[in-house]
């Protein structure tokens, strides 16, 4: 059993929580995007398993964490579905030109 | 002892971070993925240390095996054109100001953080099913039984609705040969695409 206070582990997924969120504003690449958001929901379910190791009298954040993981690999399916669709009509995946509903 | 877990924490702290920093700032999509790659691992280790043994799997499982090789199966079907040029080159400042926000509020959560922390410290003591397939597998199966189903459809819709979005319009080759003969069928489709198209507009 670990003897590691849980706040680090807390903080390191903040810290993570922050570069996802910077990388999905600042980058243009759709894969990217795609992958900074794996990386928040990865954070989140840190922060969800660390909180359950302190009020361990059930399992309520491993589960949250479970069916996040779920919908996570939904969300990666149809997201890297949407981004092959995206890619033949506009033959490129920078994010900048989806633009085909403005105006 | 404790020595021992310091270092294992402190490693999985620089996988998840160097991992994720790797992801955000690659040039080359193959990098960033080899980057979430690393950061997974790195987060299922410390699942491992907050005695999440079944998470831990499921994670290595779920993410390193499925969900990284399917980025890399999208970046080598889309080959060369994958990489796009001009990273934060060209980024309007409201971008920058939101990125900003974001790191504002993590530091003020992080502060906020250090400050009760010694609410925290005290670890209590687990049971011998915490975290194990046993354990969460019986709350899975009796409290949460209609969420779990729920995902079980839900991916199921995500499956068929990747492939009906990634296959695109496909032309069955049997029904295009029909097709051909009667010609009036596809003017009419035609027409009805223009007077939609007129509409529309």
């Amino acid at each position: 059993m670990s003897t590691v206070p849980v706040e680090y582990f807390l903080i390191v997924a903040a810290v993570l929580f922050v570069i996802g969120a910077v990388g999905f504003l600042l980058r243009r690449n759709l894969l990217v995007l795609l992958m900074s958001i794996e990386l928040m929901l990865n954070s989140v379910n840190l922060t969800l398993v660390a909180y359950n190791r302190i009020h361990a009298a059930n399992h309520a954040g491993q589960n949250l964490a479970f069916f996040v993981i779920a919908v996570a690999a939904a969300e990666a399916a149809v997201g890297l579905a949407i981004v092959l669709a995206f890619f033949r009509v506009r033959k490129t995946i920078h994010s900048d030109e989806a633009n085909l509903l403005k105006n | 002892m404790k020595a021992f877990d310091l270092a294992f924490f402190g490693l999985t702290a620089l996988l998840v971070l160097l991992g994720g920093i790797g992801t955000v700032a690659a040039k080359n999509p193959i990098r960033g993925a080899m980057g979430l790659l690393m950061a997974i691992v790195g987060i299922a280790g410390m699942y491992l240390q907050l005695s999440a043994e079944f998470l831990a799997a499921i994670q290595i499982i779920v993410y390193a095996g499925a969900v990284v090789v399917l980025f890399l199966f999208v970046i080598m079907l889309l080959g060369p054109q994958a990489t796009t040029s001009a990273g934060a080159a060209g980024t309007k400042v409201s971008r920058y100001f939101g990125a900003g926000v974001f790191l504002l509020s993590a530091i003020g959560a992080m502060s906020l953080l250090w400050r009760t922390r010694s609410e925290l410290a005290a670890l209590p003591k687990l049971s011998p099913q915490h975290g194990t397939i046993e354990g969460i597998g019986r709350e899975l199966f009796t409290a949460h039984v209609v969420p779990f189903e729920l995902s079980g459809a839900l991916l199921l819709v995500a499956v068929v609705g990747a492939i009906a979005v990634a296959r695109g319009k496909q032309v069955d080759p049997t029904l295009a040969a029909k097709a051909k003969a009667p010609a009036e069928a596809a003017g009419g489709g035609d027409a009805g695409h223009g007077a939609h198209a007129k509409e529309a507009g």
